[in-house]
């Protein structure tokens, strides 16, 4: 196996997924068939190969930290606090995070 | 009032409009009638917004009424994927976890269509977060095939393509990350266009992967697509990434004589695996194209075989970031989990996201995981760039590229729902375009002996929107009279 079960709750945890026994299973050996599937990239020789990070490299895409340092109100704070599942005036309300 | 036409072209709405056979609000309402009768069969739409669409329709009456000169998308019936921020209107992603989720703005690609006359009929259903190439991943149930009821639309857009196949919208956005685009488009059997990285807007898309990502059209002709891009392309402050090249007239050069143009065929789209029936449609395509003088030029690319394990390797790496904002706290659903902080992330994201969601998000965080960085993250980055130099080196010597859209016609809903990866090969041939950055347009090309759709896709280089849908305009004129059944 590419990947061990103890790596798929490790991952899990790593992204905050909650999973049962029989997603854990299922998921080990779906993502090991993908794993070997993506093997297949080590065939190819890329030690003289700039990782591609950017799309348009050459772009006309102006860069963004260059724009214009101005602040302009978008005035929906209103509608997005209504979308919270719990809010109290101009906060989101989570567990308690501190213990004390 | 005209009799209740199923079909819709921008031109046909605009010439009715102006001689006053129909209005604004007849046609929108002649949709949301047959969406009332139809979605049930097809679940195309998850939600309407019939006040938004008659208040636009009706404000594009009155100009017709006092004689004003109408916009270009005047009183056309359009629908939004719902990954597509829509202000006031419910945009779920196909997700539980955003069941309740209502926009507090407009994605510019919406803002863009209705300044130009666009009437927004509704969100249509998508694989979960666009993730999926069937719509069986919706959390809101599989959209079926208006061609096929027993079979899939497609995905991710499925529910945009087969929208406008079964003439419950004129127009559809959708979005097209690895084929979501396309590969509806071509299995329901309309013309369904990705443009170019970066030439429409993000802003307001709910992001699967930034780096991958793009807006475009679903319609009933190439005219369509070519003048819907022509509006909803161009630098948006909002998004850093959109370009800001000069957005040309795709109109000026649709009708253009493709006689001359270098079009080549990649031998490595035409490898096992592909159905009989779509190779055949593909080389009466192929031959249609020559008859119109095109010059095919045989190519190779020798790096396509990689580009699915490079997809999933770079996709559900930035999916994974992407969705890391789903926790519970801002929108969304909640789960208590135990009271605690971490077990209510836990618990909302467990609970929350479907299947492929969670098999993705967990690929994505393994290759990004401490000790795996360089083996699959940074090796997918550089093979990406040997298959972008592929395309470069081709566009060297050719026009444009033409291949299957996807290697089977529409399958049985059910039928690959077990096998993720052989899911995932459904893409082969889209994904290429989409590490690249290229255009492309899937075009409807015949019918299988069976009667499904077939699509003919057709890549151009970076910015080369124009000379895609020149080719693809020409070949829908003529895939009529070239043989092939329809």
């Amino acid at each position: 196996m590419r990947i061990t079960r103890e790596e798929v709750l490790r991952v899990a945890e790593l992204a905050h997924l909650e999973l049962s026994e029989a997603e854990v299973a299922k998921y080990q050996q779906q993502l090991d068939s993908i794993l070997e599937y993506i093997a297949k990239l080590n065939a190819v020789d890329t030690s003289k190969v700039e990782p591609m990070a950017q799309v348009l490299a050459e772009g006309k895409t102006v860069n963004p930290a260059m724009r214009d340092d101005v602040m302009i109100p978008c005035e929906v704070a209103k509608d997005v606090l209504k979308q919270a599942p719990d809010a109290e005036g101009a906060y989101f309300r989570v567990p308690k995070v501190i213990e004390r | 009032m005209m009799p209740n036409k199923k079909k819709w072209t921008v031109g046909e709405i605009r010439a009715a409009l102006t001689a006053k056979k129909i209005s604004a609000h007849e046609l929108a309402h002649e949709h949301f009638a047959r969406i009332e009768r139809e979605n049930p069969k097809l679940n195309a739409f998850l939600a309407l917004c019939p006040e938004r669409a008659y208040a636009q329709a009706d404000k594009i009456d009155a100009m017709v009424a006092r004689g004003a000169e109408l916009p270009p998308l005047a009183g056309v019936p359009v629908a939004i994927k719902d990954v597509i921020s829509t202000r006031g209107v419910t945009t779920t992603c196909g997700s539980k976890i955003l069941e309740h989720y209502v926009p507090p703005y407009d994605a510019t690609a919406v803002v863009r269509l209705e300044a130009a006359g666009a009437v927004v009929l509704g969100k249509t259903n998508c694989d979960e977060f666009a993730m999926g190439s069937s719509n069986e991943n919706s959390a809101y149930g599989p959209v079926r095939n208006p061609v096929a009821p027993d079979r899939v639309p497609g995905g991710s857009s499925g529910g945009s393509a087969a929208a406008v196949a079964a003439g419950l919208a004129a127009a559809a956005l959708g979005t097209d990350t690895g084929g979501s685009i396309r590969q509806p488009g071509a299995l329901c059997g309309i013309p369904a266009m990705m443009p170019t990285y970066g030439r429409v807007s993000r802003y307001g898309l709910i992001a699967l992967a930034s780096s991958l990502d793009r807006i475009g059209p679903f319609t009933n002709t190439v005219r369509d697509a070519a003048t819907i891009m022509g509006l909803i392309a161009g630098r948006d402050t909002r998004d850093s990434t959109s370009a800001s090249h000069d957005v040309p007239d795709y109109m000026a050069s649709l009708d253009a004589p493709v006689a001359g143009l270098r079009v080549g065929i990649p031998r490595e789209y035409f490898g096992p695996g592909m159905d009989p029936a779509v190779r055949h449609n593909i080389e009466a395509g192929i031959g249609a194209l020559e008859k119109l003088g095109c010059k095919t030029i045989e190519l190779n690319m020798p790096h396509t075989e990689y580009a699915i394990a490079v997809y999933y390797i770079l996709l559900t790496a930035e999916a994974s970031s992407n969705l890391a904002r789903y926790d519970g706290v801002r929108y969304g659903l909640r789960e208590a989990g135990g009271g605690t902080l971490m077990g209510m992330y836990r618990a909302t994201r467990g609970h929350g996201f479907g299947a492929e969601v969670k098999r993705r998000i967990i690929l994505g965080t393994y290759v990004l995981s401490a000790g795996y960085y360089d083996a699959y993250y940074r090796k997918g980055q550089q093979v990406r760039a040997l298959v972008t130099q592929d395309f470069r080196e081709a566009f060297e010597r050719v026009d444009a590229i033409v291949t299957p859209t996807s290697p089977v016609p529409a399958f049985k809903l059910g039928e690959r729902t077990d096998d993720p990866l052989a899911m995932y090969l459904a893409d082969i041939y889209t994904v290429t375009g989409s590490l690249a950055g290229v255009p492309g347009i899937s075009v409807p090309c015949g019918k299988t002996p069976d009667g499904l759709p077939v699509g003919l896709q057709v890549f151009g280089p970076h910015f080369g929107e124009s000379r895609v849908l020149q080719i693809a305009n020409a070949f829908e004129k003529v895939s009529a009279e070239s043989g092939l059944p329809n």
